[in-house]
């Protein structure tokens, strides 16, 4: 097998002396898809940029080699060539290409996406201009492009995410590079476009024979895409093998804390997840010995933390540095714990109680304004009709493609819209029901204490001008008679109960990483004692081995106070796991709505059926016969007849155009498709699929 | 785009309309008027001028009218037949004096604006890519001396400097023996020879700025990850720099730019003073104090108007530049 790339001893130093990257030994087979994976903050960016040599100010290499062989079997030191010098602009975008996370940012606004892409292309090859867009459209074609003629002449304002990432990996393949980099390329989209691109990369290079380097932190879109895997944590690679291998026998207990701590759908989903304990430290904390060892579980004093670690070959290329399995094997025990079950037992959810919260015929509309004075020109539906319960001491899960109105839902339920029509009742069944929507004066204060809400972004969530106390016990400052002292003692007792220290109350929320920052707004929503908590994609932003320690508090602190929760979000595998039962969203309305278990195991509704196709990871197996769901979430603005998913269901007869399909079913299982009894439709197996930890 | 544009247009209407009732009431509502200060001058001369006298006059010039129907005979006759009324101290209708000291005014303005680009976008582009380097700090340092010094001042060590050194004539825009010529090339070349001192002048403080707002917009835009993706692609350090950073840290300073047209049509009295200038700033002072009411109307009338028309042009241009508000606008 030959290498593509082989990177030697490659240091990386940041402000003149932090290591991020601390002697990388990687290679990068030709024609083959190398994932690398691991938390944010282990460098694995860094490592892709130093590839290029595109690393940012005040980032640069300090040692090592980074060796290209180049086609005429000559090798080249990417490490040792100066950034701008010639050669290494002819590598960049021609030998090497990369594409990233974020598309809206990667791409200019200021120009056409055909722009960028045709100059990708003259850069390394004379063209005519009519070429070049020729060239350029019909890689648009490639990628899938939805008329990409025309799309050619857009911005990239004027695209959706999915169309975004395709125009890039149109500007990344347009020279047909030996090697892709791609950088998260599908975090920032929805499952099911992720699912597509995930494709589309995998066809690509099936096609070209190009070697993809492609960086995550998702162990599911690793089993999907993956030939190798690389497992990297502060800077050095800790285990690497061929995906099956690593993934169904992993040794080093970075990976299996990682994939122990995945929220998955293979096996039993409601078993509770594992988290790694603490988080990465920032390189310049890099503990001695072996760097994992303060987090973890197989940990020997007097061993780990002083000795540093060297690499041990297991087998014929699976790699793993561990002193477990080193010359000093015979001192550990390699047991894993036990993921500790939830602490306290979960209220009784008693069959035929009253629920909570009943939401009945909610719609919510914005108007949209045009012209010159703005007058109202349509609605944008963005809650349509939705009618649901939500019964004490439960979590009921809301599912959906972004677009779908599951935001706009929680925060009118919490308030933060006016609702257009409808009702929505609480009843605490202490004091009479009240209806949100005409609650008035003391009464409407009082659901703002009862109903709160923990929000995504737990840096823009958090005023950075308030200390921590002041955040916490703002919502009693300003409903009720607290004095001082109360507020005090109460932001302590809060503090300690999320995992913070009581001393952190001084402090300001910069002063705090993003797990921690969750945690605090988390105690801000519990401040007042609510009866209900709305968590809109509270965990989207995090690692994944903090999202499961946020999870799995969340849980312990639901079942301590009797919580119940409304949590939004668009992975499946936390919905999964945290949920009682499960509402599917789409274009404003709910299409499924039912136990978890019937969710997944039984799904009645197409849209179902492939949102739970999307999820990454289960196509081990890689069989041809898959569901992939094309197309977006309609324009909300349009009137639509029928059912909304027609357009983009498999499924779909003229009488599902017709119709508008009902809610129905059983009570715990509720779907709306006319078409629901005669398909089998296919569901989570429950099988393991993807072994492990 | 050409909605967009309508629009925009469209919006400048009204916003010329209050512009002209609120240029003519500054001057027309405040206690006394022309013939006031005619009496006044008369009496300081030992003259008494009976009240009889004053009314006559106020009655010739309209004065006694009430102030909308003042304001409605001067605008339309302004709108209508370009007549901006009658200079009492000049005894010339308005428009024969404005015209002139107008034309040479936006002359003066635009030569300094296209100073201050031509000095300041590449200073400030050199700063912001070498930031922390000797000719940063240099340019930053010459910078703040620019907007510390006062115009007035440097208009006067600038006249002193190119008197004493290069034998200069210095004040004016014309040379004596052109001051009352018609236009001709000569002229025109004269007038060229006296532009720069003020432009000069006129433009330092400008500068300054515009080079603190380049850099520090370059400096934000430097880092984005678009620039990576461009450099990614293998293009040169020089193009990337002119196609993606560059452009983008414009916008600001585009719409930043009408400010500082503003200030130099209007900031620029005190130097026309000092330097002997044929531009706007010292008549309008001038009609401000003899309270010559058509003449000073129609001074901060056609101000206006050019500072409306500067808007209106930087947000064109802002829209040209930027799809984003081409698209999402229009």
């Amino acid at each position: 097998m030959d290498n593509l790339i082989e990177i030697r001893d490659l240091r990386i130093t940041f402000a003149q002396s932090v290591e991020v990257v601390a002697g990388l030994d990687l290679d990068i087979p030709a024609g083959k898809t190398l994932c690398l994976v691991g938390e944010s903050g282990c460098g694995k960016s860094v490592t892709a940029k130093a590839i290029l040599q595109v690393i940012d100010h005040p980032g640069r290499i300090t040692g090592g080699a980074i060796k290209l062989r180049q086609p005429d079997g000559k090798v080249l030191d990417i490490a040792a060539t100066k950034s701008s010098s010639p050669i290494m602009r002819d590598v960049r975008g021609a030998d090497i290409a990369m594409i990233h996370q974020e598309p809206m940012t990667f791409l200019s606004p200021l120009y056409t996406i055909g722009n960028q892409i045709s100059e990708a292309l003259t850069l390394h090859r004379k063209v005519s201009r009519a070429d070049a867009r020729a060239e350029g459209i019909r890689m648009l074609e490639q990628v899938g492009m939805p008329d990409p003629a025309r799309r050619y002449d857009s911005y990239t304002f004027q695209l959706s995410g999915g169309q975004r990432q395709r125009a890039m990996i149109a500007m990344a393949l347009i020279n047909r590079p030996r090697l892709l980099i791609a950088d998260e390329p599908t975090t920032a989209l929805d499952v099911t476009t992720q699912a597509n691109i995930l494709d589309l990369l995998a066809q690509l290079q099936r096609d070209t024979g190009m070697a993809v380097l492609f960086i995550t932190h998702d162990l599911g879109v690793v089993a999907e895409i993956a030939d190798e895997i690389a497992v990297m944590y502060l800077g050095k690679i800790v285990e690497r093998g061929p995906v099956n291998e690593v993934l169904r026998n992993p040794k080093h207990p970075y990976t299996r804390g990682l994939l122990a701590s995945m929220p998955r759908l293979d096996g039993d989903f409601k078993a509770p997840l594992k988290a790694i304990p603490g988080m990465v430290p920032p390189p310049a904390l890099r503990p001695t010995g072996c760097s994992f060892h303060p987090r973890c579980e197989w940990a020997l004093a007097g061993l780990c933390n002083t000795i540093p670690v060297l690499e041990t070959q297991l087998g014929t290329d699976h790699m793993v540095a561990c002193h477990a399995y080193g010359s000093e094997a015979g001192k550990f025990s390699r047991t894993p714990l036990r993921a500790a079950a939830i602490s306290a037992t979960p209220v009784r959810k008693a069959a035929g109680t009253e629920p909570l919260l009943s939401v009945r015929d909610l719609h919510k509309h914005f108007p949209i304004r045009a012209g010159f004075f703005q007058r109202k020109v349509g609605a944008l539906r963005a809650v349509n009709d939705v009618s649901l319960d939500i019964y004490p001491g439960e979590t009921l899960g809301l599912v959906g493609e972004s677009g779908c109105g599951k935001s706009t839902l929680g925060q009118t339920i919490v308030g933060l819209h006016q609702a257009d029509s409808g009702a929505i009742r609480f009843a605490d069944g202490v004091r009479e029901p009240v209806d949100l929507l005409t609650a008035r004066g003391a009464e409407a204060r009082r659901m703002r204490t009862d109903i709160r809400m923990i929000f995504q972004d737990p840096t823009g969530s958090l005023n950075p001008r308030m200390r921590v106390r002041d955040i916490i016990g703002e919502v009693l400052q300003v409903n009720g008679r607290h004095s001082a002292a109360d507020i005090e003692a109460r932001v302590q007792t809060l503090l300690k109960r999320v995992g913070l220290s009581p001393d952190y109350a001084e402090r300001y929320p910069h002063a705090f990483s993003g797990g921690q920052r969750q945690r605090i707004a988390i105690a801000r929503a519990l401040a007042s004692e609510p009866r209900l908590v709305i968590a809109d994609e509270a965990v989207s932003a995090l690692d994944v081995s903090v999202q499961t320690q946020i999870i799995n508090m969340m849980k312990d602190l639901q079942a301590e106070m009797g919580l119940t929760y409304l949590f939004v979000s668009h992975d499946l595998g936390v919905i999964a796991n945290i949920s009682d039962r499960v509402a599917v969203m789409y274009a404003g309305r709910i299409v499924e709505i039912g136990t978890t278990e019937a969710i997944f195991r039984n799904p009645r509704h197409p849209y179902t059926e492939a949102l739970l196709a999307a999820i990454p990871g289960r196509g081990v197996t890689r069989n041809d016969n898959r569901v992939r769901l094309g197309g977006h979430v309609p324009d909300a603005s349009q009137q639509l007849s029928g059912c909304a998913f027609a357009d983009r269901c498999r499924y779909a007869l003229p009488a599902c155009r017709a119709i508008e399909p009902q809610l129905q079913g059983a009570l715990d299982h509720r779907y709306a498709c006319i078409r629901a009894d005669e398909l089998h439709l296919r569901a989570v197996t429950g099988k393991p699929e993807l072994v492990g930890a | 785009m050409g909605s967009f544009m309508l629009r925009r247009i469209i919006y400048v209407i009204p916003a010329l309309i209050a512009v002209s009732l609120i240029s003519f009431l500054v001057i027309a509502i405040p206690p006394g008027d022309y013939v006031t200060r005619l009496a006044e001058t008369s009496a300081a001369a030992g003259d008494v001028m009976p009240m009889a006298e004053q009314d006559a006059m106020r009655r010739a010039y309209g004065l006694d009218l009430p102030i909308m129907v003042q304001y409605w005979h001067w605008i339309s006759g302004v709108v209508l037949r370009g007549d901006f009324g009658y200079s009492f101290s000049f005894n010339l209708p308005v428009k024969d004096v404005i015209w002139p000291r107008l034309g040479l005014t936006l002359v003066l303005s635009v030569a300094s604006l296209l100073f201050i680009w031509v000095i300041a976008i590449p200073i400030g582009i050199y700063s912001a890519v070498r930031r922390y380097s000797a000719g940063d700090y240099l340019a930053t340092f010459l910078g703040f001396l620019g907007l510390a010094i006062p115009n007035f001042l440097l208009a006067l060590a600038v006249m002193y400097l190119a008197f004493a050194w290069f034998g200069m004539n210095v004040g004016g825009l014309f040379s004596p023996q052109y001051l009352e010529a018609p236009w001709s090339w000569d002229r025109v070349v004269d007038l060229l020879n006296h532009l720069w001192l003020p432009m000069i002048v006129l433009g330092t403080a400008g500068t300054a700025s515009v080079i603190r707002i380049i850099r520090a917009n370059l400096m934000d835009e430097l880092h984005k990850p678009y620039v990576t993706a461009a450099r990614a692609k293998g293009k040169g350090e020089f193009g990337l720099l002119m196609k993606y950073p560059l452009r983008h840290a414009l916008n600001p300073f585009v719409s930043g730019q009408n400010d500082i047209f503003v200030e130099i049509v209007s900031g620029g009295t005190i130097v026309a003073i000092v330097m002997g200038l044929q531009t706007t700033g010292p008549l309008l002072l001038d009609a401000l104090r003899t309270q010559d009411m058509y003449m000073a109307a129609s001074f901060i009338l056609m101000l206006s108007v050019l500072v409306v028309i500067g808007t209106l042009l930087s947000d064109l241009l802002l829209a040209w530049l930027d799809p984003r508000i081409r698209y999402q606008q229009g």
